[in-house]
């Protein structure tokens, strides 16, 4: 969901490592690094401000979740810390939750681009239009669109926008962050309307670089749209699919803003709470910052592990 | 974006131009135009509208289409009530810091990572790139206590622009984006420029720099973009009222003020975003896919 760019994980950059130094094979690090001050000089200040704000903080993050800090004083408490996250009776639904929505999104926010994308590429006019449009949404800032959502669109009195549109077509109205079955959906719709830009542009791009010469042979072959939708578009762009879903999954399992503008948080009957939710519940309300980081350092495993998983699913169909 | 005309996609040309197919074409794109322009503007129309409304206004069942009497006193209100103009220049200061920031030390280093050969060159970028992988979620509580007593100075970063800039600066996809493009310059002019004698940091200046006006255009719009958008670690880092975001300001005036008026403050918050997209989009949008897709 809200991927704003394709990292390039991809493709790791592709440059050869430098070659040897023709002179002696093993010169001491001191002189290398003299030999080339300017060089890393150059490296100097983004190196420090990863080190300090990025690489010492993951270290530290692991080591928070085992300690203790109380009125100034760290002590090593092995896994309290989890255990009483385990215990927070949110914990669970906080997950459920989480799951929920991430699964949802994937449904609502990962073919609809894409479906999105391919009728776009269709098109020989109003294509600027279009894609300024699908795109507009993304350059609002989320707390902005949310609160659009939330006082406007989810409005639960026959005033709200969504209703209105559902009195004029004589559908039953909802009443969307009140109740807690329409609270994650009505999450999602607005997620997606965020963030759905970004993804539809790199598809498009992707379909793109799809030869014509492919569709020609199939269309000779007597493939139909649907059958040529199956077997050249979606094979041809299966990478970018796989990693776009693999980061679609990662964002929106850290969902956070929407429960907090949309639902307040915790929303109708704990059905907003999300992971991410609670770790800033426990770390900044709750004076638990240790406890938070347990949180964080179980998300971290959740995610990695699909991750893994994911990567060797998606490895085997090669 | 590949060129338009010639490439042959989905359907082919000639069956959009005949009979049958030339009329469903203009058919479904009618039905694409109209219903993007509801879906994607709409909300938007409805925004910049429904602001305008009265508090009676806005309760009425249905729902008025226009303002039946525009109380442009709410734009006003929120601009007041919420010392929008503060919160902007804020705002405005974070972004134009974090564009510096990130231009003078992420290209330094995708230079020097590029061009330079550093000693561990590769492994440095490695565990650069690592970073894209940990949520940032994850590190939320680990780097808000990093910021409020930095490791050896033990200074507290709360409240200051440096919270916000530094950590921008760990920016592993800027990194990976600079030295991609830096990498795509020929060794030679590299060899060129030395051979006359030039330093790096001339070479970086007077012959890198501008051949990649476009990449650091990019970089500097996402980053403006990035903070405008941000929310969580502004409201973290810089909790008084007097240094916060526009979006953690109107957040933490939602509670007590009036639904429109906080509309039209979140309506103001916007413009400065859609402005810069509606300018540049089309570096936006190329930022976007060259990102990692093509060659």
């Amino acid at each position: 969901m809200a991927i704003t760019t394709v990292p390039g994980a991809v493709r790791a950059p592709g440059r050869p490592a430098p070659s040897p130094p023709a002179g002696p094979p093993r010169t001491n690090l001191g002189r290398k690094v003299r030999d080339n001050l300017t060089g890393h000089a150059f490296l100097i200040g983004a190196v420090l401000c990863f080190t300090v704000f990025s690489w010492y903080p993951m270290v530290r993050g692991v080591v928070m979740s085992f300690q203790r800090t109380r009125r100034g004083e760290t002590t090593w408490v092995g896994w309290d810390n989890y255990l009483r996250i385990l215990d927070d009776p949110s914990f669970w639904t906080a997950w459920q939750n989480t799951f929920y929505f991430t699964g949802l999104a994937l449904v609502l926010g990962f073919a609809v681009p894409f479906f999105v994308a391919i009728l776009l590429n269709e098109f020989r006019h109003a294509r600027g239009y279009l894609r300024i449009l699908v795109y507009l949404p993304v350059m609002l800032p989320p707390a902005s669109a949310l609160f659009l959502f939330k006082f406007y669109a989810y409005d639960p009195s026959d005033a709200g926008l969504f209703n209105a549109i559902l009195n004029a077509f004589g559908l039953p109205t909802s009443q969307w962050m009140q109740s807690p079955e329409m609270t994650m959906p009505a999450m999602v719709i607005a997620s997606t309307w965020m963030n759905m830009g970004s993804a539809v542009l790199i598809y498009l791009a992707a379909l793109q670089n799809i030869p014509g010469e492919l569709y020609e042979a199939a269309e000779l072959d007597g493939a139909g749209i649907w059958r040529r939708i199956m077997h050249v578009t979606i094979p041809q762009t299966r990478l970018i699919l796989a990693l776009l879903a693999m980061l679609q999954i990662v964002a929106t399992m850290q969902l956070f803003i929407e429960p907090l503008i949309l639902a307040n948080g915790a929303g109708a009957e704990d059905s907003a709470t999300s992971v991410a939710y609670l770790i800033y519940q426990h770390g900044f309300f709750q004076n638990d910052l240790n406890g938070a980081a347990a949180l964080g350092v179980i998300m971290l495993v959740v995610l990695a592990g699909f991750s893994a998983v994911y990567l060797r699913l998606t490895a085997r169909q090669d | 974006m590949a060129p338009d005309t010639g490439t042959r996609t989905l359907i082919s040309q000639a069956q959009l131009r005949r009979g049958r197919g030339r009329a469903v074409y203009w058919m479904l794109l009618a039905v694409v135009v109209v219903g993007f322009t509801l879906v994607f503007l709409g909300p938007l129309y409805w925004m910049v509208t429904g602001a305008l409304k009265s508090g009676q206004e806005i309760a009425q069942t249905p729902p008025s289409l226009f303002p039946q009497d525009p109380q442009w006193q709410n734009y006003a209100d929120a601009w007041h009530h919420l010392d929008l103009a503060k919160l902007l220049f804020n705002t405005f200061y974070y972004a134009t810091g974090a564009v510096l920031f990130q231009l003078v030390f992420d290209t330094a280093a995708a230079y020097a990572l590029s061009k330079l050969r550093p000693v561990l060159g590769n492994v440095i970028l490695g565990m650069m790139l690592a970073t894209l992988m940990i949520p940032a979620m994850v590190l939320i509580v680990p780097q808000y206590v990093t910021v409020i007593d930095l490791p050896i100075l033990h200074i507290n970063l709360l409240d200051s622009p440096f919270a916000i800039w530094l950590p921008l600066v760990a920016n592993a996809f800027n990194i990976f984006l600079l030295k991609r493009f830096f990498d795509s310059i020929p060794e030679d002019l590299m060899a060129a420029a030395l051979m006359d004698g030039a330093t790096p940091l001339r070479t970086l200046w007077s012959i890198v720099l501008p051949m990649s006006r476009p990449i650091l255009g990019v970089v500097s719009i996402f980053a403006v973009t990035a903070v405008w958008k941000d929310f969580l670690w502004p409201k973290l880092v810089m909790p008084s009222p007097e240094t916060r975001t526009v979006s953690v300001g109107i957040y933490a005036f939602a509670g007590g003020t009036p639904m429109n008026v906080v509309i039209a403050a979140s309506v103001i918050a916007a413009i400065p975003t859609v402005v810069i997209f509606l300018v540049f989009q089309r570096n936006i949008m190329s930022g976007l896919t060259t990102g990692g897709l093509k060659g």
